[in-house]
């Protein structure tokens, strides 16, 4: 049977130049970036080079990049890292409902740790209102971490204002970008970030390479301890290969951007509009124009989201109840509750996550495989709404 | 078949997974499913290293998804965590603090996996599912009714925990090792080369770390903000005398010799637990014999009732050797008198006594 991917917020196919751009990496620029000889300068060169690749699709100058092993330690060193050193005691953090577990974790250790930490709502259509954040400030605020996109519903959060916000404040600004890089236009200076997350695995390349974002002058502390790699903020020996792939990823998603988020905005909607037109009880969850161009989260009203993914995948389509890291989770998403849906209807939500695979054909054949499915759990279980 | 998928209930131990091979081996299109039922690390207080009793663990799901791979089915993890909760876990505890001694695996059997993993194999559009069970199903002409059986294997025969099964739960429902000694289960495992043929099988409730109870229930009182219920009472003898203190009945079932912290010169065994006294009343091995007991909540299986007294063999524990008695039909269907041609020792309140003519599960209900 043929399998179709249709879950590209958890991960994507590593593409064929990043995947080339590392193998060659591993065989022949095997130095230590660190080490003084040919093979250490080669390896450097070839980091260097990668920093350069991410900085551009950042919108930012090459050293204000440390490459880390993802999106979650990307996380973890600018919250851990920003909040362990300021100055001010107590500390206050201000983050949303809405944030990936790597956020909320951050904060939840932070708690452990002493500092405050507020959690702003969010609307039912799942975006923050910048007053809320301006309301939760304190005079301790140190740091305000707010996603770009999020990662279920694929809405985009008003990070501009909410950074002048912080300017204003004088706390620190960070946004995981993890979900939003290479699928709308990213320019940290522009958008007025302190801090900015990313991940390799989310724009084509391997899983185990992230990076973040810092600006001159944020007292940022380490997390890791044990050498002075990525200017003493991130020890470790330096993943070159890893990085070389990440920059190759990057020039190509912004040399695509334009185009690639256009088509994939075209099958998303024909996806959802299929599914909206011919499958009662249904409805799109969060703001239908202010996100991703490739996600769409929708609920089945008197469906278990779960039974769906696994009706589905026996077809042959991958798709998502819940985020990827929460599937297995007795409670039903934090992102959907937080926006209001109930416990039922957040169980009965499925994510459709498109990406450089899919194919008109692909959603016109996912769109059949729903109608069937639905019509068959629906039998088991005839809907009560 | 008709070439609908059989759903297998994959718990990662040597059965289910034998069961998972077999089918495929026959030909038959298979999906494998584990349940997730408990959470473990819910109670962390409780899993000590080394424990024992470890229901859905990671461990078990990657032996489960390993053999899954090796055979080359679809496998998925199911979450059944809040189902379970409500229909084993809480029902569980209430009936121990009510001094009742529950068995949660028959709950479990009839209305998780039995019942929700049912549904679930509708929606993957299996007909059919199979477990690792030791029990047999077969369909009785005659009577027109689906016939229960202990296994061939009777030292590992599972009927004790299936009586509540209804006819249209055994329809739909294939046991095959209930034809086989758990050793050729093992042998046809280890042929097959299956990864788990070798691994230790689990006797206690799974989701009591080490089997104790009491601080299981205790935990999970705590868990759910309920403050311990006073619970401590006196220890009292058949005829009265107050011999100690107790932190609790349910740390005591009927029968249990042993941890009572009252020094006599006889050995005293538990004969009741009251929780509206919290009296826990200890006597003589020969207190503990009683000549019948009441069935409430009676599920016939292989015959449709009990139309008049009639003989059979019961069995009021797991570990019990069935005994003759005869049923008395009462007036409320749900109610069984069980006369035992001769008294029997600590009959429980809230185990089960199930009713065999033979090898044949006739029915059974729980000890009031």
């Amino acid at each position: 049977m043929q399998h179709f991917y249709f879950d590209h917020n958890a991960t994507t196919p590593v593409s064929a130049p990043a995947l080339e751009a590392a193998a060659a990496c591993m065989g022949q620029v095997y130095g230590n970036a660190s080490s003084i000889h040919h093979f250490g300068q080669a390896a450097k060169q070839r980091l260097e080079a990668a920093r350069r690749q991410v900085a551009s699709l950042a919108g930012c100058p090459p050293r204000e990049i440390v490459f880390t092993s993802g999106g979650t330690e990307a996380d973890n060193l600018a919250l851990l890292g920003v909040v362990r050193n300021a100055a001010r005691a107590p500390r206050h953090v201000i983050t949303t409902a809405l944030e990936h577990p790597a956020v909320l974790g951050s904060c939840a250790q932070l708690e452990r740790e002493g500092a405050a930490v507020t959690y702003v709502p969010v609307g039912a259509d799942g975006i923050v209102d910048p007053e809320e954040i301006r309301r939760a400030l304190r005079p301790d605020t140190v740091l305000i971490s707010v996603m770009h996109a999020n990662n279920e519903l694929g809405t985009v959060q008003p990070i501009a204002e909410i950074a002048a916000i912080a300017r204003e404040a004088g706390a620190y600004m960070h946004t995981d970008g993890v979900q939003a890089l290479g699928k709308i236009p990213v320019d940290v200076s522009a958008l007025g970030m302190d801090l900015y997350s990313l991940s390799g695995h989310k724009i084509y390349a391997p899983k185990g390479i992230g990076a973040l974002y810092v600006r001159p002058g944020t007292r940022l502390g380490a997390i890791t301890y044990g050498g002075h790699h990525e200017r003493e903020r991130r020890a470790g020996t330096e993943n070159v290969p890893g990085a070389a792939a990440l920059g190759c990823a990057a020039e190509r998603a912004g040399a695509d951007l334009a185009e690639e988020s256009a088509r994939l905005a075209g099958l998303r909607d024909r996806l959802e509009n299929a599914i909206l037109e011919r499958i009662p009880h249904t409805g799109v969850n969060g703001h239908r124009a202010a996100r991703t161009p490739n996600t769409t989260n929708i609920h089945f009203d008197g469906l278990e989201g779960e039974a769906l993914v696994i009706a589905l995948d026996l077809r042959g389509f991958a798709v998502s109840s819940g985020a990827a890291c929460s599937s297995g989770a007795v409670h039903p998403s934090h992102v959907l509750t937080a926006i209001g849906l109930t416990a039922d209807r957040a169980r009965a939500s499925i994510r459709f996550s498109l990406g450089r695979s899919n194919t008109v054909e692909q959603v016109d054949a996912l769109v059949e495989a729903l109608v069937a499915s639905v019509a068959h759990l629906r039998k088991l279980s005839p809907v009560t709404v | 078949m008709n070439g609908a998928p059989i759903a297998v209930a994959m718990s990662g131990g040597v059965d289910s997974s034998t069961v998972a091979a077999m089918l495929v081996r026959r030909g038959e299109r298979v999906v494998g499913l584990t349940m997730q039922l408990w959470n473990q690390r819910r109670f962390p207080e409780l899993s000590s290293a080394g424990a024992t009793g470890r229901c859905c663990s990671l461990d078990d799901v990657y032996d489960a998804r390993r053999v899954a791979e090796q055979i080359g089915i679809p496998y998925y993890v199911v979450n059944f965590e809040r189902q379970f909760e409500q229909r084993v876990i809480a029902p569980f505890v209430s009936e121990y603090l009510a001094g009742r001694t529950p068995i949660p695996c028959t709950l479990c059997n009839n209305f998780i996996k039995f019942d929700q993993f049912l549904e679930m194999a509708d929606s993957v559009g299996a007909r059919h599912i199979a477990t690792g069970h030791y029990a047999r199903i077969a369909w009785h002409a005659a009577s027109g009714r689906y016939q229960l059986r202990k296994a061939v294997d009777e030292t590992k025969d599972q009927t004790y925990f299936l009586f509540g099964l209804t006819q249209a739960q055994l329809a739909r429902s294939l046991f095959p090792l209930g034809e086989m000694r758990k050793s050729d289960v093992r042998q046809l495992a280890r042929e097959m080369d299956l990864t788990v043929a070798d691994k230790d099988e689990s006797f206690e409730i799974c989701f009591v770390p080490n089997g104790d109870y009491a601080a299981f229930m205790d935990a999970y009182l705590r868990d759910k903000g309920v403050a311990a219920a006073r619970t401590a009472g006196q220890i009292v003898t058949t005829d009265g005398r107050t011999l100690g203190e107790h932190d609790g009945v349910h740390h005591f079932t009927v029968g249990q010799r042993k941890g009572l912290g009252v020094a006599t010169g006889e050995p005293l065994y538990v004969i009741a637990t009251n929780p509206q006294s919290q009296q826990v009343t200890v006597g003589r091995n020969e207190d503990l014999l009683r000549a019948g007991l009441i069935a409430r909540e009676v599920n016939w299986v292989s015959v449709a009732g009990l139309p008049a007294p009639a003989r059979a063999a019961v069995k009021i524990r797991n570990k019990h050797a069935a005994a003759s008695a005869t049923l008395y039909p009462t007036a409320d269907p749900g109610r069984v008198e069980v006369h035992f041609d001769a008294p029997q020792r600590a009959v429980t309140p809230g185990q089960a006594a199930v009713f065999y003519d033979g090898s044949l599960v006739l029915g059974g209900g729980w000890i009031e």
